[in-house]
């Protein structure tokens, strides 16, 4: 089967429709697949649920879709660089389910895992702990948390082969993998597609049995948030 | 004369100890980088997915695949590793982390950590900040000991919503260092110049000033 898409259109054609739930990698605009998420702004969807944990900023990544008021929900755990986010939020244009970082991520492995749910200790007696299961083990208190699933996931990689493995680099990894296993279908963008056999098999961050679509973008833009040097 | 910024990154960096793994938060806990022992092996881990935090790049170095959990550009150093952020929150929800650093909105005498959310303001989120609570071994807070209005930040009890319960163990401000015991709030250190008399009447909790007895 060919995993490998001439362009972000092509790879998400016939795949996205309304109302449906996207799961996206990145941190910030580190690790973000930006050409399939402006391929989700110019495909025009509506009534998306949005797994993220950011929402890009104005007019970048996932604050693309926000403008275009493509999100209807959007679940993160932190979503304070974008203008036009508050702005729907405040309106009520927009739902937001924020969660704990690493909830989040243990909500994606739990749903690429085939887990339905698992029990933490995060939040509890806080306002996220509202109407959720409380259970004692060992004498501490944990709250049961539910896996998270997506009709279709957004994967940043660096490199991948046509068997879809992938290799991500230094911390624009961040949440892609489980964004990867999440997906009912997986589309992944990457900076170099490899014939298959090239990448060695024990550096392989996620095999390609969770990937199934992939596009190339050699020159990805990479905005950085906050340019720190010394 | 009440404790600089600096001054309380230095007296947070003595709270470290050889071999630790330590998550600073976003802000004035990120100083205590500057303040590491020379010669103690302090691994700084960044929750978005890097364990051993190098410096800021130089210009030359700069990587837009490598930030810290404040999205700033960082470095590598000798030993550092990446990984998803699942990985990153078994080190922290899992216990393995040693030590969290980060600033609150409001703290209570038994622990209590409010730091994420005012009702009425707008909600930008958590963030890792309930994981890092709820599951690294020992938690200090690094903050002004009063909000720039002049009111209380520790109280006997958080009037904002919380980030945690019962999760704070030390509290470093510009006046003081608490412990937070089974008894309340216990002074380990005053700033010079700063008296009793004021540290209570700017705090909003009683102070114990001598070791709790137990009875």
């Amino acid at each position: 089967m060919k995993k490998l898409y001439p362009d972000a259109e092509t790879a998400l054609k016939g795949l996205i429709k309304d109302g449906q739930t996207l799961a996206v990698g990145g941190f910030g605009l580190c690790g973000i697949p930006e050409l399939l998420i402006n391929a989700v702004a110019g495909s025009g969807v509506k009534n998306l649920t949005v797994i993220s944990n950011n929402a890009g900023i104005d007019g970048i990544g996932l604050g693309r879709l926000l403008d275009n008021r493509q999100v209807r929900c959007m679940i993160a755990s932190y979503v304070g660089e974008n203008e036009e986010f508050e702005r729907q939020l405040l309106s009520g244009e927009l739902e937001v389910i924020l969660t704990p970082q690493g909830s989040l991520a243990e909500k994606l492995r739990a749903g690429g895992a085939g887990i339905p749910a698992f029990y933490t200790r995060t939040g509890v007696g806080t306002p996220i702990a509202d109407c959720k299961e409380v259970r004692e083990f060992d004498g501490h208190q944990y709250l049961l948390e539910h896996a998270l699933k997506a009709d279709v996931s957004l994967v940043k990689a660096w490199k991948a082969d046509e068997a879809g493995n992938l290799i991500y680099r230094k911390t624009a990894r961040n949440f892609n993998p489980m964004v990867a296993t999440a997906g009912q279908t997986t589309v992944v963008e990457v900076e170099e597609i490899v014939p298959t056999g090239s990448l060695d098999p024990d550096q392989i961050h996620t095999p390609g049995i969770f990937v199934q679509r992939i596009i190339l973008n050699s020159a990805p833009l990479k905005r950085i948030e906050k340019l720190t040097t010394r | 004369m009440a404790w600089t910024r600096d001054d309380m990154a230095r007296r947070a960096a003595r709270e470290l100890q050889d071999g630790y793994y330590v998550n600073l938060g976003i802000g004035m806990p990120t100083l205590v980088a500057n303040h590491i022992p020379m010669g103690m092996d302090v691994w700084l881990q960044s929750e978005n997915g890097l364990l051993g935090i190098g410096p800021f790049p130089l210009e030359s170095e700069v990587d837009a695949d490598l930030i810290n959990a404040g999205k700033q550009t960082v470095s590598t150093i000798p030993g550092s590793s990446f990984f998803s952020s699942a990985d990153s929150f078994a080190m922290i929800r899992g216990g393995h982390i040693n030590l969290a650093i980060l600033g609150a909105m409001q703290v209570s005498e038994h622990g209590d950590l409010a730091n994420w959310m005012i009702p009425g303001k707008l909600v930008k989120g958590m963030g890792g900040a309930m994981d890092l609570v709820a599951g690294v071994q020992r938690v200090i807070v690094m903050m002004e000991h009063c909000s720039r209005a002049g009111e209380h930040k520790i109280l006997r009890k958080c009037d904002l919503p919380l980030t945690g319960v019962g999760v704070v163990n030390m509290i470093i401000t510009d006046l003081c260092v608490l412990a937070v015991t089974p008894e309340g709030l216990e002074l380990r250190e005053l700033a010079p110049g700063v008296t009793l008399e004021e540290l209570q009447e700017k705090t909003g909790a009683p102070i114990h000033t001598a070791p709790v007895v137990l009875r």
